[in-house]
């Protein structure tokens, strides 16, 4: 568990901002991503939580190396992804699927259940020869729990969570090492998401996957997760194990965060304090100097507007927390199942 | 809280009595089908519930069980077609709505009833200002001049605490963050101070940490205004925390109703049950999810009996064959389970 498969360093995407329309201007920058590290162990599930605009998706994207980083890079197994390009590109695309959100939008209406899932296999025909692809993808319709027999069918002819079993199917079909979730269970109905939720961690034990599970549900990132990163504003403000961040939290964010949401147990009403955050999250354009957090924190001091806090274990906290001020602070009473 | 109305909902038009009972709001076995080109539709299938004065009622259910087309119907913005109402009654102070005018029914719309909903970016009106759209309501239905009127809505912006509310009157919706724009729509449809306030998902398109400020806020306003308040979600935590009673749907019919406390502590019909043991939480680790297996039933085609016997874990050859009616157990609950009894009574 201690080689990491995949490492980010320092990674930063930047979106600019332009005025004009013959003669375009940069007029400023969406810092979406503002220097976010972390590794990936091989075998394990990496949460990355978050409200939107944090810059999780832009992650993905970044992750997937369907966007260039502005600087910085992501490293699989000791290459540098951002730098490469063509087949050599191709090739590692192999080891990184994605899985995405919407199962009604990401799949090709024209297509057939076959087609989408062979797909694959026409770009990376090593895995599978020609003859045997159908064989292949009936397989994995097996495997993502949908009847072989609808290989022929189209997209609109399955439900919401069929169709998200058909993009993970999609995502199975090169056998990669890695595979980047992005938000994959937000779409559907509760009791269809502890089913996808279910067959994701199943396939994880079977091939041994490596999950980047980016979710803004903390319930369910705390689920499937080994290791939890926290996002605000282009930064990860926390980061840790299941336990450290859900149970031990102490950057002020994660701890509103948690306080928030709302957990199912009408006895708990008059027994927890949600912890009020003031304000939205400022525009990701000129995010405040210092730390991000700051202009929505109780704890803010001066120091909080001049210097940024590194993401590094201090005192008061046991996991790396990016506040000048970490403390720990039970917010969730947590027990056993 | 204590008494609950019992239909027969497996006999079509038995409810509709059509005696005032002194109840708010009543609906009243009411059943709508959506007539399209492959077929008709079942959205509605007898649903019975009420709400009254100063009490939250959760509307629960997934996707497709007739949640949010209940409360179309009620506001009386049903798309006709698709959308017909084959039968029952939505009662306000006794009134059945389905059968008034137009034009009182226009009266009741704002005044008596208002919505507030999921989306506010399309619910607001991108063309003109919030401010303008809030005071609108004071002109059209108060008779009050610009001046006035603008006072008045300023106020409303005020009320849901919209910082600045006197510079924030001249902004466009889009000018607003999503929390901002809902707290509007909440500002809109509280205007004329409804009596009823029926919230569908109003917090489904937030962040949780923007939800729990919302849901404090609607929380708050309907204290201060003793509003009844119906929330239609799919979101078993934020009912935990606001509902007094609940009410399940499923496949268009109440599979079961119960005081908040009572429903999470012993569900009494198994798709809630279900419904519960699939949610991870928050505050527990190391569980293991179970699942309902299968998929909720093709409208159009809803399986003989109890709509859920085909994922149900308890299923027997009765369940195929009737259709369970929404009874009493107990005293303050309701469940449509033909095993209702050995459900409760179970340890």
């Amino acid at each position: 568990m201690t080689e990491n498969i995949l490492e980010v360093r320092d990674l930063v995407k930047h979106y600019p901002v332009t005025q004009g329309v013959v003669f375009k201007k940069t007029v400023g920058q969406v810092k979406a991503v503002d220097g976010v590290s972390f590794g990936l162990r091989a075998g394990e599930t990496l949460g990355v939580v978050g409200e939107s605009g944090c810059g999780k998706s832009t992650l993905a994207r970044v992750l997937m190396n369907l966007e260039k980083p502005t600087a910085g890079n992501v490293v699989y197994k000791g290459q540098d992804i951002s730098k490469l390009s063509g087949g050599a590109l191709r090739r590692l695309r192999r080891q990184i699927q994605l899985v995405m959100q919407d199962p009604y939008t990401s799949l090709n209406p024209r297509m057939t259940v076959g087609d989408l899932i062979g797909e694959p296999f026409e770009i990376h025909p090593e895995v599978a020869p020609k003859g045997s692809r159908r064989a292949k993808v009936r397989e994995l319709l097996d495997l993502v729990g949908l009847n072989p027999e609808h290989i022929n069918r189209y997209p609109h002819q399955f439900s919401g969570g069929q169709r998200q079993r058909i993009g993970i199917a999609r995502a199975l079909a090169l056998r990669p090492e890695v595979i980047v979730c992005d938000e994959p269970v937000s779409a559907l109905d509760v009791s269809i998401q502890a089913q996808v939720m279910n067959l994701l961690e199943q396939l994880q034990a079977e091939f041994g996957l490596s999950y980047i599970f980016i979710a803004h549900d903390l319930s369910v990132v705390r689920h499937l997760s080994d290791r939890v990163a926290v996002m605000y504003l282009g930064k990860i403000v926390e980061i840790g194990t299941e336990d450290e961040i859900y149970e031990r939290p102490t950057h002020p964010y994660t701890q509103a965060l948690l306080s928030a949401v709302p957990v199912p147990d009408p006895t708990q009403r008059h027994h927890k304090t949600i912890i009020r955050l003031s304000g939205d999250v400022p525009s990701p354009i000129s995010p405040p100097s210092g730390c991000r957090f700051r202009t929505r924190c109780w704890k803010a001091q001066d120091v909080c507007a001049e210097k940024v806090p590194l993401l590094e274990v201090r005192q008061g906290s046991d996991h790396p927390s990016a506040c000048h001020f970490a403390e720990k602070r039970e917010i969730v009473a947590t027990h056993e199942v | 809280m204590s008494d609950i109305l019992v239909s027969e909902q497996s006999a079509p038009g038995s409810g509709g009595s059509g005696r005032p009972s002194g109840r708010l709001l009543e609906v009243d076995d009411l059943r709508v089908e959506f007539r399209t080109r492959d077929g008709v539709a079942k959205v509605i299938n007898g649903v019975t519930y009420h709400v009254d004065a100063g009490e939250t009622l959760a509307v629960l259910g997934e996707s497709g069980s007739g949640k949010s087309v209940t409360a179309q119907t009620i506001m009386g913005i049903l798309d006709t077609p698709p959308g017909f109402v084959t039968g029952g009654q939505v009662r306000f102070h006794g009134k059945d709505m389905l059968r008034m005018s137009g034009e009182e029914r226009r009266r009741i719309r704002g005044e008596g009833i208002a919505m507030i909903f999921q989306d506010a970016l399309s619910a607001l009106n991108p063309v003109f200002t919030v401010g303008f759209q809030i005071a609108e309501q004071f002109r059209v239905r108060r008779g009050l001049g610009r001046a006035e009127a603008k006072k008045r809505a300023i106020e409303m912006l005020d009320q849901v605490k919209i910082p600045n509310a006197k510079s924030r009157f001249n902004n466009y919706p889009h000018q607003f963050s999503g929390g901002m724009r809902q707290r509007a729509m909440i500002a809109m449809s509280l205007a004329l101070d409804p009596e009823v306030l029926i919230a569908d998902e109003p917090t489904t398109a937030l962040d949780v940490t923007v939800q729990a400020q919302i849901m404090d806020l609607l929380a708050e306003l309907q204290r201060e205004r003793q509003m009844g308040m119906i929330l239609i979600t799919h979101d078993l935590g934020v009912v935990a925390d606001v509902a007094d009673r609940i009410a399940v749907m499923y496949a268009g019919r109440i599979v079961e109703e119960a005081d908040v406390y009572d429903l999470y502590a012993k569900p009494a019909h198994p798709y809630t049950m279900g419904l519960i043991d699939s949610i991870p939480r928050l505050d527990e680790k190391g569980q293991q999810l179970r699942t309902i297996k299968g998929l909720p039933p093709n409208l159009m085609n809803i399986p003989p009996g109890c709509p859920f016997n085909p994922r149900c874990p308890m299923v027997q050859p009765v369940c195929r064959e009737k259709v369970p009616p929404l009874l009493q157990v107990g005293t303050a609950r309701a469940s449509a389970c033909h095993f209702a009894e050995e459900l409760v009574n179970r340890d």
